[in-house]
């Protein structure tokens, strides 16, 4: 009747059983504190159901955070465990948990945690800053959110009901394959990320024809802020690199649903077939991340050092060269598994030539700044912050362009010193200083600069206390995935030096969250009355904070790159249109949350092998999509009046300043 | 940045949309492109993977072969016609390029899945080696495709029926037109690689 | 009916070529082939036969992408038709690639006796 699901799936060890009782117990608390203050409904009609690619954004980072903490629940876990276990000691966790945990963390941060914030702030920011008021298709948005949300909740949900993979958030075969892992874990792995891919998948669509669609008129291509070229970057990467993904991901469900053989050990199957895909997958990946980062950081510079961005054409042109080089580099990934010298050096050659676009970028930010009235803002010290970490990772990333070198370091804490690097520096760094500079547009209160000063140091301090002694340990012999060494190799005291800037770096995280309270706390005295706090030059900036749902009045006609900053300058009084005009914007609707929770059913019907479940979900998808499909969206009208009243409230509250 | 422009209504006109939309479609048929190419990869590699079991020549049949690709490629002709009688807005004539490219499609189908059951019957099914996983799977998600592409054909065929060439059929038409054309160049590279090279 | 235009005929031109030219490199391609798994290894090579079959693909899908998918007909700027070469570029990189990488690897790790087999086959020891 179940499938393969029974009582066995519900008992777990003590750890787990507290973590799945606190999740349980904080989600009934919120629900408890939904239904007494009255926002259930609320909930649905203004955030669940809603097509505004703002809401959605919000929700999209409301959904990372959770993972982040999840996450780093789990780096607790790593780092407690290696700073213990030497010797004799055996630390908290046995090594079957442990696969998990590592496996568990990966998984979570790239897919759910990075991918989430990033499709959260391209919600947010993508359409205001082009001057549209909305993606090119509203519905899909809602759809790739709440696949996106579907895949977090298997993740999510493998920790009470059954268990995650053991096998690396990559799930290399033969070990990802039934006979080595024929639990439910690596299942679980296959089926959020299929689901979630998905999403991802429709939203680079989606942006894609959002860019090329809908700019406000007189944007040409070179009159788009650099931001703008990085998006179209990173969404051309998602769309040609996520097939790939989906392919592989279905055929080693295919070997371990229908005893397919692409990657068995047996029976004419090739496991590095596997490994060749999923990197050809991963490796774009990791610039889909680190693209939007780089815009960010570009926008951030310009704005805080008073001047406009140096080399905007050569930056286009980076972009561009790293968009088309990062699906040439990506056996660099397995050079150690047993390519000839002509292979291995291709791969290599290519992977340094990519490093050159983005030393480009650095040097264009540095000039930017040069002679430039820098104000040391939060978000100008994440930068910073990243300058120093990624330039740090970046060489490391150079010398394992190396085969030779690569030999010595691949699958060390050398490696993982890298790429965590790579993300945390580059990606995280870039998602924190874009969230701390336009934290004030979407609620109209600036944030605490004290307490986010105060939580960059620590976090800074503490991801070098973290991650220095892994690339010595790494150049010292020590491998990834460890949960136990011998006393002898005199590793325990770099591990316990990566304990305590783990601990520093959730300290830090703590101190941001502070922030967030206590800026919501003393709001009303840190108002933005005139929407541009940090006299920004893009046009999102031109809009009240918080913006209205439709954002913009009138689709603004624009004339010069940073054109929000030029018409600043320019002496023209501000235009009042002589009338308002009724304003359509999509209507709520339930649809994308029905769509996506038939795709998360049959995902789980096929994780437990509920036979009977899964052609009833497949119908109810196809189903829903049929009628979604068959009916034009429907709109809501803002009748003329209300924006104009509306307009008529922002442009007082500016005329405040 | 001046404020001369007030948005419409509906922010957007019908062509507004359909070229939109069919940007969209485009770029999605471009990444279920890169999902075949991955398969067709994974194939290439694997195709000598019989594990001692029958590889292409001992399997295919050919005369069923060239019929099912005949019947797609005037099926494929037939969604072009299709979108000429579109443009001129005769909807009896859509109805028969319809009916045609449904009919056409669905004898391809028949002919795939014959072949696909005296494979299993015979037991060389999906399981018997790393060949001919790869194999049903490539044919077999193309035929998917196919499944999917019939399905869409009789549910806008029942919205021309009923509700006329509206804008929203006709956008619908040019897509699945789009689709189908896009599922025989597919066609075009399986023939090839998977049944005229595999014989050899 | 109406009277066709000259926009219709030449769309309906197009297709009809498309249509002739596909069917026709077909049908040369399925009977090359026949033909060699006949018996007529003296006129076919397996060379001939392999490149005659990439390069009737070839000229199918290009007729098919003009005439059936109107590649190049849009008017500026011509998205569809950047996305599309985009497209080709990657496909080409990840299939030749792919192949390229897991030959080489297959070449790199054969056992003794596949190590063997090849010397004898390819360099005549």
């Amino acid at each position: 009747m179940f499938g393969k699901l029974t009582i066995s799936a519900f008992v777990h060890d003590p750890i787990t059983n507290v973590a799945i009782l606190g999740t349980i117990i904080i989600g009934i608390v919120g629900i408890i504190l939904l239904i007494r203050f009255k926002k259930l409904s609320w909930l649905w009609k203004n955030w669940l159901t809603s097509l505004d690619p703002k809401k959605i954004g919000v929700m999209y980072i409301a959904i990372a955070t959770f993972m982040l903490l999840r996450g780093l629940a789990d780096v607790l876990l790593i780092r407690t465990q290696q700073a213990l276990s030497s010797g004799a000691s055996h630390g908290i966790i046995n090594a079957d948990t442990f696969q998990q945990v590592f496996s568990a963390h990966g998984t979570m941060m790239i897919f759910f945690v990075a991918m989430g914030f990033l499709f959260g702030i391209l919600n947010l920011i993508v359409p205001p800053q082009i001057g549209s008021r909305d993606v090119a298709f509203p519905f899909l948005n809602s759809v790739s959110f709440w696949l996106f949300a579907g895949g977090a909740l298997l993740v999510n949900l493998s920790l009470a009901v059954g268990e995650f993979s053991a096998a690396g958030w990559l799930a290399y075969p033969p070990l990802s394959e039934l006979s080595y892992s024929p639990g439910v874990g690596v299942d679980y792995w296959i089926w959020s990320l299929q689901i979630a891919g998905v999403g991802s998948l429709l939203s680079g669509i989606n942006f894609l024809v959002t860019i090329i669609k809908l700019r406000a008129p007189g944007m040409t291509p070179m009159k788009m802020p650099i931001f703008i070229w990085s998006v179209l970057g990173s969404m051309s990467l998602v769309v040609f690199a996520f097939p790939i993904l989906t392919a592989t991901l279905s055929m080693l469900a295919l070997d371990r649903t229908l005893g397919m053989h692409f990657f068995t050990a047996e029976a004419g199957g090739n496991a590095m077939m596997y490994v060749n895909l999923i990197w050809a997958w991963g490796h774009p990946e990791v610039y889909i991340l680190i693209l939007p980062a780089f815009g960010i950081f570009s926008e951030i510079v310009s704005v805080f050092s008073g001047k406009r961005l140096f080399g905007y054409k050569s930056m286009v042109w980076a972009l561009g060269a790293i968009t088309f080089l990062s699906f040439t580099v990506w056996l660099h990934h397995f050079f150690t598994m047993g390519a000839g010298a002509d292979v291995n050096s291709f791969f290599g050659i290519m992977t340094m030539i990519i490093a050159i676009p983005t030393g480009v970028k650095i040097f264009n930010w540095l000039f930017t700044m040069y002679r430039g009235r820098v104000r040391l803002t939060t978000p100008m010290l994440w930068f910073l912050g990243f300058v120093v970490t990624f330039t740090l990772g970046g060489v490391a990333g150079v010398l394992m362009s190396v085969p030779a070198i690569d030999y010595q370091v691949h699958n060390s804490l050398f490696l993982v010193a890298h790429f965590h690097t790579m993300i945390i520096g580059g990606v995280l760094f870039g998602i924190f200083a874009g969230f701390t500079y336009w934290f004030p547009k979407f609620t109209g209160f600036t944030l605490n600069e004290r307490i986010g000063r105060w939580a960059f140091w620590v976090w800074l301090f503490g991801f070098l206390l973290a991650f220095i002694p892994l690339y010595i340990l790494g150049l010292m012999g020590a491998t990834r995935r460890l949960d136990h060494y011998d006393a002898s190799l005199g590793w325990q005291g770099l591990f316990i030096v990566a304990g305590i800037g783990a601990t520093l770096i959730c300290i830090g995280v703590a101190l941001q969250i502070l922030q967030v309270i206590v800026s919501i706390v003393q709001r009303k005295q840190h108002l933005v009355l005139d929407g541009d706090p940090w006299n920004g030059r893009t046009l999102e900036w031109s809009t009240v904070s918080p913006p209205p749902s439709y954002t913009f009045a009138v689709i603004p006609i624009v004339t010069d790159r940073d054109d929000f900053w030029v018409s600043k300058h320019q002496s023209i009084p501000d235009q009042v249109p002589r009338h308002y005009r009724a304003i359509a914007v999509p209507k709520n609707t339930s649809a994308g949350i029905v769509i996506a929770g038939f795709a998360t059913l049959i995902g789980f019907a096929v994780i437990w092998q509920i036979i009977w479940l899964i052609p009833v979900a497949l119908l109810g998808l196809i189903i829903s999509c049929i009628i979604r499909l068959s009916h034009d969206a429907e709109e809501e009208i803002i009748s003329a009046v209300d924006v104009e009243r509306q307009e008529l409230t922002a442009r007082r509250q500016r005329d405040l300043v | 940045m001046s404020e001369r422009v007030n948005a419409g209504l509906h922010g957007e006109s019908a062509m507004q949309k359909q070229a939109k939309v069919l940007l969209g479609f485009w770029i999605y048929l471009m990444t279920d492109l890169v999902l075949f190419a991955s398969l067709f990869a994974t194939y290439a590699v694997l195709r000598s993977n019989t594990f001692g079991g029958p590889g292409g020549g001992q399997l295919f049949n050919l005369p069923l072969v060239l019929v099912e690709t005949i019947l797609l490629l005037t099926s494929s002709f037939t969604a072009g016609l299709l979108t000429i009688v579109l443009s001129r807005g005769n909807r009896r004539l859509v109805m028969v390029f319809l009916a045609l490219t449904f009919v056409l499609g669905v004898g391809f189908l028949v002919i795939e899945l014959t072949e696909f059951s005296h494979l299993i019957q015979d037991g060389n099914s999906w399981q018997r080696s790393g060949f001919l996983s790869a194999f049903f799977t490539l044919v077999g998600m193309h035929g998917l495709h196919i499944a999917v592409g019939l399905l869409w054909m009789l549910v806008v065929g029942y919205q021309v029926l009923y509700r006329g060439l509206t804008t929203a059929v006709t956008r619908r038409l040019r897509l699945i037109s789009l689709f189908w054309h896009f599922l025989d160049i597919v066609w075009i590279f399986i023939f090839s690689i998977v049944y005229m090279i595999g014989v050899l | 009916m109406k009277k066709s235009t000259f926009s219709e005929r030449t769309a309906l031109g197009r297709y009809i070529t498309g249509f002739i030219v596909s069917l026709a490199a077909t049908l040369i391609v399925y009977f090359f082939v026949q033909n060699r798994i006949a018996g007529g290894h003296q006129v076919l090579s397996h060379t001939f036969l392999m490149i005659s079959i990439a390069l009737l693909a070839i000229i199918q899908f290009v007729v098919q992408a003009v005439f059936f998918l109107h590649i190049g007909k849009e008017p500026k700027p011509r998205v569809k038709m950047i996305a599309f070469f985009f497209m080709l570029l990657i496909v080409v990189i990840l299939v030749g690639g792919s192949i390229w990488i897991m030959n080489n690897l297959d070449y790199t790790m054969m056992t003794p006796e596949q190590t063997k087999t090849y010397l004898q086959n390819n360099e005549g020891l």
